[in-house]
């Protein structure tokens, strides 16, 4: 442990006696390293990387080299979060991002080798400290990174969830529900609970189904589909699937899914002519008396 | 001991399950409801279970026979009421109550009943 202290109390020296100098070289191996560096980019960069550094310098201080889930580093942690988020929200690659926190190692590395160029056992010392500790900060960010990519992605189904299953009232007790996309299992989920839900507030008696928008109908589809009707009728409400293109016409039969409970129709509008007689409702044309 | 009402209206039976069903109770309703339909020969029979939010596949089941046994004895049955959660759960389990008619509310339960059997 008192090695360890020795360390890093020699590597906080160094920081301290060189900082400004480590961080123009850290900025120059960056702006080599990661292609797009505009002028905004790097000044942003720049003040994140002299933030970084003064943070980092303080945290080895407490000699706490070899633990950076230590409270010490909380403050460093907390900036690499940061920084990693707000990358991972601007698209910037897992690569970039890490490039950021790797690249210090080699400043690093340059001062020591001319300090210690007497020294060469604590040359090798110091140096396999601040690797394991920089690789260590490294692959926490890689780790926000990675945490902060899923939350955007859960975040965009969630969207995708709610975006896709309307269920919008047509006329007095009929409902239509246009679906659009693939089908899986959540949806069909979401899109029975919005329909069911529907029919109680509205109380409508009949569903008209949609699957215009709906690029494929395998057997699963086609499943979620009855077991959407099923539960529709359950609770009184009847269901028409309309918007059948030819394809999927010809899906059904050979995959010999069984639709002929239910009433199928080519297109919405004669799915809605059918939904109107049976509420006993009907369109007239022509000219009014 | 408690019991689930049937009421007779006409030559209806009106049948509301207000409590939590247990296993034994549906087993007395079915006993129930079955005597009552031979006795006042009823022609129609609307159960309605609006009340009803938790259902296993034992009651799923109970529901479904106890339909079918009061169409056996030449009744009409409507199933009316039925909640989202409890009509997704009877789907899951494939208890599609085929040949049982259902309705949204009491009052279409019994358009429904009066067309059919007037």
């Amino acid at each position: 442990m008192i090695a360890k202290n020795d360390d890093a109390n020699r590597i906080y020296i160094l920081i301290r006696e060189s900082e400004a100098e480590i961080l123009e070289e850290w900025i120059a191996i960056l702006k080599r390293q990661i292609v797009r560096f505009d002028a905004a980019g790097e000044e942003a960069t720049r003040r994140q990387c002299a933030q970084l550094l003064g943070l980092f310098r303080n945290a080895i201080q407490s000699g706490k080299a070899d633990n950076i889930d230590g409270r010490d580093w909380d403050d460093v942690r907390h900036l690499l979060s940061e920084i990693s988020q707000a990358r991972a929200r601007q698209g910037s690659t897992p690569s970039e991002t890490a490039t950021l926190v790797f690249s210090l190692k080699q400043p690093l590395f340059a001062r020591l080798r001319i300090e210690l160029a007497k020294k060469p056992e604590l040359l090798a010392e110091d140096t396999w400290t601040i690797s394991s500790l920089i690789d260590k900060l490294g692959l926490y960010t890689i780790e926000v990174f990675q945490k902060s990519r899923d939350q955007i992605i859960a975040r965009q189904q969630q969207e995708l969830l709610e975006l896709s299953t309307p269920v919008v009232k047509l006329w007095q007790n009929i409902l239509a529900l246009p679906l659009i996309g693939t089908l899986d299992s959540a949806r069909t989920q979401v899109v029975m609970e919005n329909l069911l839900q529907k029919i109680i507030d509205t109380g409508a008696a009949i569903a008209i189904i949609d699957i215009t928008g709906v690029p494929t109908v395998d057997t699963l589809v086609a499943q979620h589909l009855l077991k959407t009707i099923s539960a529709a009728r359950l609770m009184g409400a009847d269901c028409i699937i309309s918007g059948i293109r030819p394809q999927i016409a010809q899906t059904i039969v050979h995959l010999g899914v069984n639709l002929e409970d239910v009433i199928t129709k080519a297109t919405l509008a004669d799915a809605f002519l059918v939904a109107l007689e049976r509420t006993g409702s009907a369109v007239h044309s022509g000219a009014r008396n | 001991m408690e019991r689930i009402p049937i009421l007779r209206m006409g030559d209806l039976l009106l049948v509301t399950i207000q409590v939590d069903m247990h296993d034994r109770l549906a087993m007395m309703l079915q006993d129930d409801l079955t005597a009552r339909i031979v006795k006042e020969q009823a022609k129609g029979v609307l159960i309605d279970i609006s009340a009803l939010d938790v259902v296993d596949s034992f009651i799923g089941r109970m529901i479904s026979n106890t339909a079918a046994m009061a169409r056996v004895l030449d009744a009409s049955t409507v199933v009316v009421g039925m909640q989202p959660a409890v009509a997704i759960t009877l789907v899951e389990l494939g208890l599609a109550l085929t040949g049982v008619k259902t309705a949204l509310n009491v009052e279409r339960g019994m358009a429904l009943l009066g067309k059919n059997y007037l």
